[in-house]
């Protein structure tokens, strides 16, 4: 278990030259948004967040109402067509949005504050302690974690939202833990945290403000991971007809769905709307990931002109630990290092 | 050898934790369903099965929890897993010896498959960074944030109507029987050409993008650049210096992930009615079939497990530092 499994943390266990001048980092702070990929992921994740929050005011209908128009296409007043009860799927998918961006968030807080508490600690103290913990999250990561949450949901008749949050939440810490063990121990040794203990810090003050700051991007990148997998598990015990089907999500339209056989009866729009939210808020997720990445290791940014005209009319294509030189403007500044350096 | 023995530890370790997980899960279960299977089964059950589901389910009143626990374990290493309540008469282990060879078949391919593949499209991407490679990651990235079931039900809508060539449910035509002959196993492949096709579809940008990613990082070591300057080819520089070091993280990430993985394929079964451990489980939690689902849960278990110990075997056969010591 040597091999770290993130590229974050192959760029990190770098020196890097001093921090810039405080002017240049000011004037870049909202370089992270700067980023085309996680300024549309943040945009598409703060319209679902939205949703959520006045999704089922604008619904124009209840979710639950039965109309006469039974089973229609999408039309004017049915904009994502009916169910074969007469119900409005576009109510639906708006009532729908809430429940999974709760269980979204509240089983993604939970696991992060369970990777941190026991991947830092892990990292930190090693010895017995990290053996003891790492083995606990390595056995938590190797136990498929689908199968057993569909397991313990089951055994609980109708699980609310907030008891699938948790159950996924408990199951789903263990790849941030790991993630944050390797990073903790390579940062544990640094010269600053070694100045920090020199200078009689507490151990808590130490994780606290010396090490936690320095790990932000990586829980940050963990936190939005798991959202990706609490939301998928969520939809997924839906649909298989485990959590409650009282209460809408995605998933529950996609149980009723495949319950009705919508598909053989050619009614594609009872399926098609949930699956392009959940794929639409997935990829969200996934390009503000790429964007942690990205802003962390420059390296791994995609796009750009990698072909360029020389001097003497020539072109040569770029290759990964080439310093363009030719226009001022593209100058490579080293970005990772005035985030790396919070602490002085 | 040391490397390996380690990891044979912990795995047995985790197997261990799991079995002990699933004597506990049942425990929480409210209510006592052996005594409803017997009610509805009046007479014909044994008084063997009885017994052996009441260790299962932790009824015997008059044993404490680590008699229990002893029991469970002797029971287990009879390969007695209890009786399948769907499948009434039948053992969970005979259900499960039927429909595991599905899923190893199915599962097991694909994800080799698409771990290979893609790992391919990588090397590709992260060597000739800014090709056409990489216009291709934000449209792969939203295939694989689409749930796998949702996606096997478009493809289920798109290509299996009534005349078309891809069945849209079970594992082989019915009323054949299962066999190697010229009549079974064309049948079986056509069966399973859809579900695969759907979990490549949506597994394989995950490699893509870790492939990418550490051949981006290698790249830029000193060793590629001394190997451009002995003025070796190109396509010796990518394969045999670049790739080959970026493969490592990847062949780990790959061990670990496995159980993600497995969890996710299983549901394409679901939706295409395809005989292997994945349906059975979602047959089992309709009708509460309390040992058919622990039952499965172990062996998926241990089958992760399994291929764990397998990718770790490749491991050690790529990285010749593992086994210096």
């Amino acid at each position: 278990m040597t091999i770290s499994p993130s590229s974050i943390e192959q760029v990190i266990p770098g020196q890097g030259a001093m921090a810039q001048p405080s002017a240049r980092a000011r004037r870049r702070r909202f370089r992270f948004v700067a980023n085309p990929k996680a300024a549309t992921g943040l945009v598409v994740l703060g319209v679902y967040a939205l949703l959520a929050v006045i999704g089922p005011w604008i619904a124009p209908y209840d979710p639950d109402a039965r109309g006469a128009d039974v089973l229609q296409a999408p039309s004017a007043r049915h904009w994502f067509g009916t169910t074969h009860l007469g119900q409005d799927i576009f109510s639906q998918i708006l009532v729908g949005a809430r429940s999974v961006m709760v269980v979204g968030l509240i089983a993604g807080v939970l696991a992060t504050i369970l990777s941190i508490l026991i991947g830092v600690t892990a990292g930190y103290l090693g010895g017995a302690a990290d053996e003891g913990l790492s083995a606990v999250s390595n056995v938590f990561l190797v136990i498929p974690a689908l199968p057993l949450i569909i397991i313990v949901t089951s055994l609980v008749d109708r699980a609310s939202d907030l008891l699938v949050a948790l159950i996924i939440g408990l199951t789903s810490w263990a790849w941030g833990a790991r993630v944050l063990r390797a990073q903790t121990l390579s940062l544990r040794r640094r010269d600053y945290v070694e100045a920090a203990r020199a200078t009689g810090e507490r151990t808590w003050r130490i994780i606290g403000f010396e090490i936690l700051p320095n790990l932000t991007a990586i829980i940050a990148s963990g936190f939005v991971g798991t959202v990706i997998f609490a939301v998928m598990s969520e939809i997924t015990l839906a649909f298989i007809g485990i959590s409650s089907v009282s209460s809408w999500n995605w998933g529950t339209i996609l149980f009723w769905a495949q319950g009705q056989q919508a598909l053989a009866q050619g009614a594609w729009w009872w399926f098609v709307p949930a699956g392009l939210a959940i794929a639409l808020l997935g990829t969200a997720l996934a390009l503000i990931n790429f964007g942690i990445d990205e802003f962390v290791s420059p390296r791994l940014r995609t796009g750009g002109r990698t072909r360029i005209r020389t001097a003497d009319g020539r072109t040569v294509r770029m290759r990964v630990g080439f310093t363009p030189v030719l226009a001022p403007t593209t100058a490579a500044v080293p970005m990772q290092d005035t985030r790396k350096d919070v602490t002085p | 050898m040391r490397f390996l023995l380690q990891r044979v530890a912990f795995y047995l370790f985790t197997a261990w934790a799991a079995i002990t997980l699933n004597f506990f899960i049942p425990r929480l279960v409210p209510g006592d369903p052996v005594q409803s299977l017997i009610s509805r089964n009046q007479g014909r059950i044994s008084a063997d099965a009885i017994a052996s589901l009441r260790v299962l389910f932790g009824l015997d009143s008059d044993r404490n929890l680590w008699e229990q626990y002893v029991a469970y374990w002797g029971q287990l290493l009879h390969g007695d897993l209890g009786l399948s309540f769907t499948f009434f008469p039948a053992p969970v282990s005979q259900v499960i010896g039927d429909s595991l060879p599905w899923t190893v078949g199915l599962v097991g391919v694909t994800t080799v498959v698409s771990f290979l593949l893609g790992t391919a499209l990588g090397v590709g991407a992260g060597w000739r960074r800014g090709s056409w490679i990489d216009g291709l990651l934000p449209a792969t990235t939203f295939l694989s944030s689409i749930p796998y079931f949702w996606l096997g039900l478009v493809a289920i809508a798109l290509f299996a109507g009534p005349g078309s060539f891809f069945p849209s449910s079970g594992g082989y035509e019915p009323g054949l029987v299962p066999a190697f002959d010229a009549y079974f196993l064309p049948s079986a492949l056509q069966h399973s050409i859809l579900p695969a096709a759907t979990i490549l579809v949506s597994s394989m940008s995950g490699w893509i993008l870790s492939m990418r990613n550490m051949m981006v990082t290698v790249a830029s070591e000193d060793y590629i650049t001394v190997a451009h300057a002995k003025g070796l080819s190109e396509r010796r520089v990518a394969l045999s210096y670049a790739a080959r070091n970026a493969l490592l993280p990847n062949v780990s990430g790959f061990a670990l992930s496995l159980g993600f993985i497995v969890g996710g394929t299983l549901l394409v079964e679901i939706v295409f009615s395809y005989p292997g451990l994945g349906f059975q489980l979602f047959q089992a939690v309709g009708a509460k079939d309390y040992p058919l689902m622990q039952g499965i849960f172990l062996i998926i278990t241990i089958s992760v497990l399994v291929a764990n110990l397998l990718a770790d075997v490749a491991y050690l056969l790529l990285d010749p530092r593992t086994r210096k010591s």
